[in-house]
């Protein structure tokens, strides 16, 4: 049997940002997923907000997290090469009532530390966002919030761990953490193999790490310990055309309600413009269904904060799932679980990492490794160590001088796959060969941002499935939308069906 | 970068651009270049391999890939030069807004800077995607646009899933049902939201009454099912507001979704270039010779407005051609006065939006015009010039799938040299 130092179940921007710091100690780490690419859970689907850290409890582990996190976002978007922009956020008051709200939120932030923080009135927040309500009377501006790509971050920092050594499983299933006595061994898997047929496995470990989202309580129960019930928290968006960009600089809040943060205009790292979201509790895991209610309520809630927004604008909509803890839960504090449960040996859990999980991630590593240590893990630094990883070029950042060079040194730059996005066949080659290379349509879409556009891959997705199944090898009908059985295309024609 | 100067370069050679080049050449243009970023010339027909082309322009019932032949042979004897896999990322304006210069890319030459004297743009247009409409439900595979599913059928050889329910009634739409047909796959229904089918009777009759489709009006899809591949869609009449009446809900089973709701003109570079675009068509502002509001930017062909048949397309783009050469060749009239046009009793649009005076023989003027309701009976539609009546045109029936054309005439020219403004109006006869 194999036997790895540390497992982490969960290859979300959480597990992975684990990764990449125990990548810097002489272990072998193994990363595990279930899906097809890192970051297919809640990190591909929030609102992609690097929270200031005004808005946790004080005195909380989210609160002290999302500070701390914040604060490492400069140096390790920029180790990673990831896009993130410090651009701040407005919370933005529309009524005397919600004015007052203001004050509480700013003396929270002030009692968690967060700098950077004023308080401005309507005319000035007018003046910074001419887009936002003629109802806004006042704002809490957090200079320290800023907007980023999610799933690069994952993808990056999961690349940066594998790069480092870490040995990463894909499409590969924990269905229980195996216990001998008092000890966690390992982890039971399930893997689909080549030609269909499922293996199970055991993969023996001296630590497991859940780092699995909204599966986190399932896994800690499959341990034998309970004390943690996740409650998935639909939240629904709508992505807007970038021609809306030139209506929202940054990140627009209305005041928060007991349950959320509310329904927020942003703007995206990508250019976009984001509404959303609601906050559902349903029951199934599964649920990322949209519905009419949902987007109407998004729409109704962002219309508040900008009336101007043009319906005729949006490209996408999507949900996703907060992790979210049952409110009847043994332990619920309302805060992140992350610990080591004294019940077992070699286990810890991260759980309940529902907003500002994101903020907070790197800071989360940084905590889980300091927590491993302390439970007994020997850490040894390896000298080799590289935090960074190579960043492909994307062709529509480059100047004109710098693209002809791109061309120059490979002509598939020069031709461009996806018109809305500009991104070039040699983007798309990179992806199918990066350290984790892109096998599925949507790790295509996440890493190239090809089909992200206006016409939402309705010129590109016959082009992108040719070469991508001439890079990676593959038939065209072995190629998927996000892995399983979501099939691009059926048969070839004039074969029987 | 490689600089490159034209008299008159087209961006796009569909069949406007490639009937643009063509004309521009024939009207004493010396340097005519097309640029298009796919491989092969003829924009979206290389994949229409249906007939219904060219009926009226050759006389003959063609398919797509024969017309654009056909119109590459004659730009090509013409003297027209084509570059194939290039893409333009960029039209941008001298400081006093007099000159442009467009960028493009590709593998084969770098970076391209060209400076034309005269441009024509004709970039066709895109579909409207799923996100668009905002359809709730999940997000699997299997959902594509008519257009995509199209490429893949006939140019990739590959079939998008087996058991298909069409969205939308669109002209891609019913021709893929009897494609999909054709190969051996299942079309469960098709669904227009509309009381009426949005796309061309004759592909109603050929494509989808002729193998037994189901044709559902007033009816929209309201759920998409399935975590990976589509399972399942659920269906809904609607009310006059397009809103779903609870318990009309069908569950049809099926693995793929097709989409068939409408074109949208692809006008991201017009914006850029600071051409005017009106908001009806979703198009540049033109005249009857395609000129925008940019002096030396023309437009033809679904850029402008989503035409119903190919021939109109290519007579749109002819015009554009001939007054780009003129442009380049400085012949066009620099005296001239412009009439705005205006879309009245049951019209949805009008192109053009102004027509320039004086009226002249060779420019074969036309307004094009679509209703906004169908009305199944006979209707007049009036052309008048502030009340003067100038054309009373008596149809058997009018559609909003079936573009109207109207000949300008030149002999009007006298009394339209007083008028303020243009205007049609459609009335039951």
């Amino acid at each position: 049997m194999t036997s790895y130092d540390v497992i982490v179940i969960g290859a979300g921007v959480v597990g992975s940002m684990i990764a990449r710091a125990l990548a810097r100690y002489r272990l072998r780490t193994l990363l595990l997923d279930k899906a097809a690419d890192v970051g297919e859970g809640t990190t591909k689907a929030n609102t992609a907000i690097v929270h200031a850290g005004y808005d946790a409890k004080p005195g909380t582990l989210k609160a002290r997290l999302n500070l701390a996190g914040n604060a490492q976002y400069d140096r390790v978007c920029s180790e990673l090469g990831v896009e993130f922009d410090r651009c701040g956020t407005y919370v933005v008051a529309a009524s005397a009532e919600e004015r007052i709200s203001l004050d509480e939120l700013y003396a929270r932030g002030r009692q968690n530390g967060v700098p950077g923080m004023t308080l401005i009135d309507g005319a000035e927040m007018r003046r910074r966002e001419p887009s936002v309500t003629p109802q806004a009377v006042g704002a809490l501006y957090a200079a320290t919030g800023g907007i980023v790509d999610p799933f690069g971050l994952c993808i990056a920092a999961a690349e940066c761990a594998v790069l480092n050594g870490v040995e990463l499983a894909l499409e590969t299933e924990v269905t229980g953490i195996v216990r001998e006595g008092r000890r966690v061994a390992g982890v039971e898997i399930r893997k689909q193999m080549p030609g269909g047929n499922l293996a199970v496995q055991k993969l023996a470990s001296r630590w497991v790490v859940i780092a699995a989202g909204l599966w986190a309580d399932d896994l800690l129960h499959s341990a034998g310990l309970d004390g943690l019930s996740i409650t998935p928290r639909k939240g629904e968006y709508y992505v807007l055309d970038r021609v809306a960009a030139g209506q929202v600089h940054t990140v627009l809040f209305p005041c928060p309600t007991a349950f959320s943060k509310g329904i927020l205009v942003t703007r995206t790292i990508h250019g976009n413009v984001m509404l959303g979201p609601n906050s559902v509790s349903i029951s199934d895991k599964d649920d990322l269904a949209c519905t009419r209610e949902g987007l109407d309520e998004v729409m109704q809630g962002a219309l508040k904060l900008v009336p101007g927004l043009d319906r005729r604008q949006i490209i996408r909509t999507f949900a996703g799932l907060r992790a979210t803890q049952r409110p009847t839960g043994r332990s619920n504090t309302g805060d992140f679980v992350i610990e080591v449960p004294r019940e077992v040996d070699g286990l810890l859990l991260c759980g309940a990492i529902e907003s500002p999980g994101l903020a907070a991630a790197p800071a989360i590593a940084a905590y889980v490794v300091d927590l491993l240590r302390g439970a007994g893990l020997t850490l040894v630094e390896r000298p080799d160590y590289d935090p960074t990883r190579p960043v492909q070029p994307r062709f529509s950042h480059l100047s004109r001088e710098e693209q002809q060079a791109l061309i120059a040194r490979d002509p598939r730059h020069g031709n461009i796959v996806c018109r809305c996005e500009t991104v070039t066949e040699g983007e798309i080659v990179a992806a199918c060969h990066a350290p984790i290379p892109a096998r599925t349509y949507d790790a295509l879409k996440r890493r190239t941002r090809l089909g992200t556009g206006r016409c939402q891959g309705g010129f590109d997705t016959p082009l992108a499935i040719e070469i991508m199944a001439r890079e990676l090898g593959v038939s065209p009908l072995d190629l998927t939308l996000k892995g399983g059985g979501s099939r691009l295309v059926t048969r070839q024609t004039k074969a029987v069906a | 970068m490689r600089n490159l100067r034209c008299d008159v370069l087209v961006i796009g050679s569909g069949p406007a651009g490639l009937a643009a080049a063509y004309q521009a050449r024939e009207c004493g243009a010396r340097d005519v270049l097309v640029i298009e970023r796919n491989a092969e010339l003829g924009g979206i027909l290389p994949q229409c391999i249906h007939n219904g082309f060219g009926v009226r322009v050759f006389q003959s019932d063609l398919t797509g890939p024969e017309y654009v032949a056909r119109w590459a042979r004659m730009a090509a004897e013409a003297g027209v030069r084509t570059l194939t896999r290039t893409m333009v990322l960029a039209i941008e304006s001298s400081p006093d807004g007099a000159r442009r210069r467009v960028i493009a890319t590709s593998g084969a030459d770098g970076m391209l800077a060209i400076e034309p004297t005269a441009l024509v743009l004709a970039m066709g247009c895109r579909e409207r995607p799923r996100g668009a409409l905002a359809i709730p439900g999940l997000r699997p595979a299997g959902v594509y646009t008519a257009g995509t599913a199209q490429r893949l059928v006939n140019i990739e050889g590959y079939m998008p899933g087996e058991r298909h329910v069409i969205l939308g009634s669109g002209d891609i739409g019913m021709i893929m049902a009897r494609r999909l047909t054709l190969e051996g796959a299942r079309v469960e229904a098709m669904c227009e939201i509309l009381p009426y089918v949005s796309g061309l009777r004759r592909n109603l009759v050929q494509c989808v009454m002729d193998y037994d489709i189901p044709l559902h009006l007033s009816t929209t899809v309201i759920d998409v099912a399935g975590r990976e591949r589509v399972e399942s869609v659920t269906i809904a009449q609607v009310d006059a507001a397009w809103r779903p009446i609870a318990g009309t809900e069908r569950v049809l089973p099926c693995d793929t979704l097709l989409l068939s709701v409408g074109l949208i003109p692809e006008n991201e570079l017009s914006r850029a270039a600071g051409v005017m675009i009106d908001p009806v068509t979703g198009g540049p502002v033109v005249d009857q010779a395609g000129a925008t509001s940019v002096p030396g930017v023309y437009a033809a062909g679904n850029v402008v407005h989503v035409y119903d048949l190919v021939d109109d397309v290519t007579a749109s783009a002819l015009r554009a051609g001939r007054s780009a050469a003129g442009c380049a060749c400085c012949t066009l009239l620099a005296e001239s006065c412009e009439l705005p046009v205006t879309a009245g009793e049951n019209v949805h649009h009008v192109v053009p939006q102004r027509v320039r005076l004086p009226l002249v023989p060779e420019e074969g003027a036309t307004l094009e015009l679509r209703v906004r309701q169908p009305v199944e009976k006979a209707v007049r539609v009036r052309l008048s010039a502030d009340g003067d009546v100038l054309l009373n045109k008596r149809l058997r029936y009018v559609r909003p799938s079936e573009m109207i054309g109207l000949a300008l005439q030149p002999e009007w020219n006298e009394r339209l040299t007083s008028a303020g403004g243009l205007q049609v109006d459609v009335e039951e006869a």
